[in-house]
C-alpha cells in the first residue's frame, strides 16, 4: 500500500497530451498548482479539462488555458477569465458549459458506476436540448450522462504514504468527487504525514483510490 | 440611497429566522449587510461552506477559505464545510430556503435570464440553474433597467436560466410577484408612483388596489 511521492514534473509526464483531466478547484482554490505548473512547463497540449471553472488569468487552471495546453474545457463558469472567452471566440478552445450541480453529479455518477443523473436543473433551457426528459413520480427530469476521465488531479490538505487524503474548508470542492471518476488519480497534498497519523474518521478519500502522490512543497 | 442599497435593504426583509440562504455574486452579496438583528440566518456559499462571515483582517486570510468569487472569508463558530456534490444536494434537494440572484431579464411569466448574452458575453451558468431549479424561494435582486431599457420584459429575449418561475423580483423601483396571471406589482420604491413603475416596465403589470411603498431594512 505504501507509495513513494513523485515530483510534480513526473506527475506531468504521467498526463499525456490529449488526455481528459478532471481537476479540483473553485476559482483556483483547491487546485493542485504544482501539477498545473509542471504541465505548463512540459508544454502539454490538447488536454480536455473538466472542473468547476477556469478561474482567472494566472490563477488555477487559468495558467493551462493561457499556455495553450487546453483543447477543450468542460466547466460551469468562464466569466472571470477573459482569456478563456477570447480563445473560445477565436476558435482556439472548445467550451462546454454544464450547470455546477449537474457537473458534480455527472462526475459522481461516473465514479459510482451509475448510468447517469436525473435532475430538474436545465429544464426549459438550452442545457436540456437534445437530451431525454424522463417523468418520475409526476415530475420531469433531464437525463444527464456520467463523466469519467483519463486522469484526476487533486489538491488535498494532508496525505499519508498510503494515499489517504484529507481536505480543508472550501479547498475541498470537487476534489473528493473526482477521486472516484478517473482511471489514474494524482493527489498533491500540502503535507504528507506517516501512515497512522490521520484518524480514520478524518480521511475523506481512501488511499486505495490514489495512484500517485506528489511530494510536499520544499 | 443608491439603487443597489434600496434593493439590498428590501431583499433583507425577505430573510426568515433560522433559514439557510445563498447569495449570488455581486448585488445580492450586499443583502448580508442588512440582516435584521432579530433574525438568525445561515448563509451558504456554493463552493462548500455554511456559516461564513466577513473577510478576515489583512494578514489573517486562509487560502483555503474563500467565497464563490474566490475572495477571502472567515468561518463563524459552528461553520461547516463540504464538497461540491453535497453543496448542490442542499441546493437542489429543497434544503435551501432562499436564494438571491442577480438578473439580466425577468419576463411576464416570471422566468429569469441571467447567464449569457449570445454573441457578447458568455460567463456561464455556474450554480444559477441549480439554484433556480432547487431553492424553495428564488428572489431576483436587480436594477429595474439597464442603459435605459427595462429588464422586466414581456418575453425573455435572452436564454432562460430555468423554466421555473422565480418567487419574487426586487428592483430599485418595485417589488414584483410572478403569478399564474402575470406579474403583480406588490410594492413601489420610496418616492416612486405606480405610474412611474408602469412607465419604466416593458412587461404588463397587474395592479390590484393600493400599492404600498416598500419597507427597507436598516
Amino acid at each position: 500500500m505504501h507509495r513513494r511521492a513523485i515530483t510534480a514534473a513526473r506527475a506531468a509526464e504521467l498526463i499525456p497530451d490529449g488526455a481528459s483531466v478532471l481537476f479540483g478547484g473553485f476559482m483556483g482554490v483547491g487546485t493542485p498548482m504544482r501539477i498545473v505548473d509542471a504541465l505548463v512547463a512540459r508544454g502539454a497540449r490538447g488536454l480536455t479539462i473538466i472542473g468547476n471553472d477556469t478561474a482567472r488569468p494566472g490563477i488555477g487552471v487559468g495558467r493551462l488555458i493561457e499556455a495553450g495546453c487546453v483543447a477543450k474545457a468542460i466547466v460551469s463558469h468562464i466569466g472571470t477569465n477573459p482569456v478563456t472567452q477570447q480563445k473560445m471566440m477565436a476558435g482556439q478552445l472548445a467550451v462546454e458549459l454544464v450547470p455546477q450541480g449537474t457537473l458534480a453529479e455527472r462526475i459522481r455518477a461516473g465514479g459510482a458506476g451509475l448510468g447517469g443523473v436525473l435532475t430538474p436543473t436545465g429544464l426549459g433551457t438550452v442545457v436540456a436540448e437534445g437530451k431525454r426528459v424522463i417523468e418520475v413520480q409526476g415530475r420531469d427530469f433531464v437525463l444527464e450522462e456520467p463523466i469519467t476521465a483519463d486522469v484526476a488531479i487533486l489538491h488535498a490538505h494532508e496525505a499519508d504514504y498510503n494515499g489517504n487524503l484529507t481536505y480543508r474548508l472550501t479547498a475541498t470542492n470537487f476534489n473528493p468527487v473526482i477521486a472516484l471518476a478517473a482511471r489514474s488519480v494524482i493527489a498533491e497534498p500540502e503535507e504528507i504525514v506517516p501512515v497512522g497519523v490521520i484518524p480514520p474518521d478524518h480521511v475523506r478519500t481512501p488511499g486505495i483510490l490514489v495512484d500517485h502522490l506528489v511530494e510536499r512543497p520544499r | 440611497m443608491d439603487a443597489k442599497e434600496i434593493i439590498a435593504r428590501r431583499v433583507a426583509l425577505e430573510l426568515r429566522d433560522r433559514s439557510l440562504v445563498n447569495l449570488g455574486i455581486g448585488l445580492p452579496t450586499l443583502v448580508a449587510r442588512h440582516v435584521p438583528p432579530e433574525i438568525n440566518v445561515a448563509f451558504q456559499s456554493e463552493n462548500g461552506i455554511i456559516g461564513f462571515g466577513a473577510p478576515p483582517p489583512e494578514g489573517m486570510e486562509d487560502p483555503n477559505l474563500t467565497d464563490a468569487g474566490g475572495g477571502y472569508i472567515s468561518a463563524l463558530p459552528g461553520a461547516v464545510s463540504f464538497d461540491s456534490a453535497f453543496s448542490f444536494a442542499l441546493i437542489r434537494g429543497g434544503h435551501l430556503d432562499m436564494t438571491v440572484l442577480g438578473g439580466l431579464q425577468v419576463d411576464a411569466r416570471g422566468r429569469l435570464a441571467n447567464w449569457m448574452v449570445p454573441g457578447k458575453l458568455v460567463p456561464g451558468m455556474g450554480g444559477a440553474m441549480d439554484l433556480v431549479a432547487g431553492a424553495r424561494r428564488v428572489v431576483v435582486a436587480m436594477q429595474h433597467a439597464a442603459r435605459g431599457e427595462s429588464k422586466i420584459v414581456p418575453e425573455l429575449t435572452l436564454p432562460p436560466t430555468s423554466a421555473r418561475p422565480v418567487t419574487l423580483v426586487v428592483t430599485d423601483l418595485a417589488v414584483l410577484a410572478p403569478t399564474a396571471d402575470g406579474l403583480v406589482l406588490r410594492e413601489r420604491a420610496p418616492g416612486i408612483s405606480v405610474a412611474q413603475v408602469l412607465a419604466a416596465t416593458a412587461a404588463p403589470l397587474i395592479v390590484e388596489g393600493e400599492v404600498p411603498e416598500m419597507q427597507l431594512a436598516a
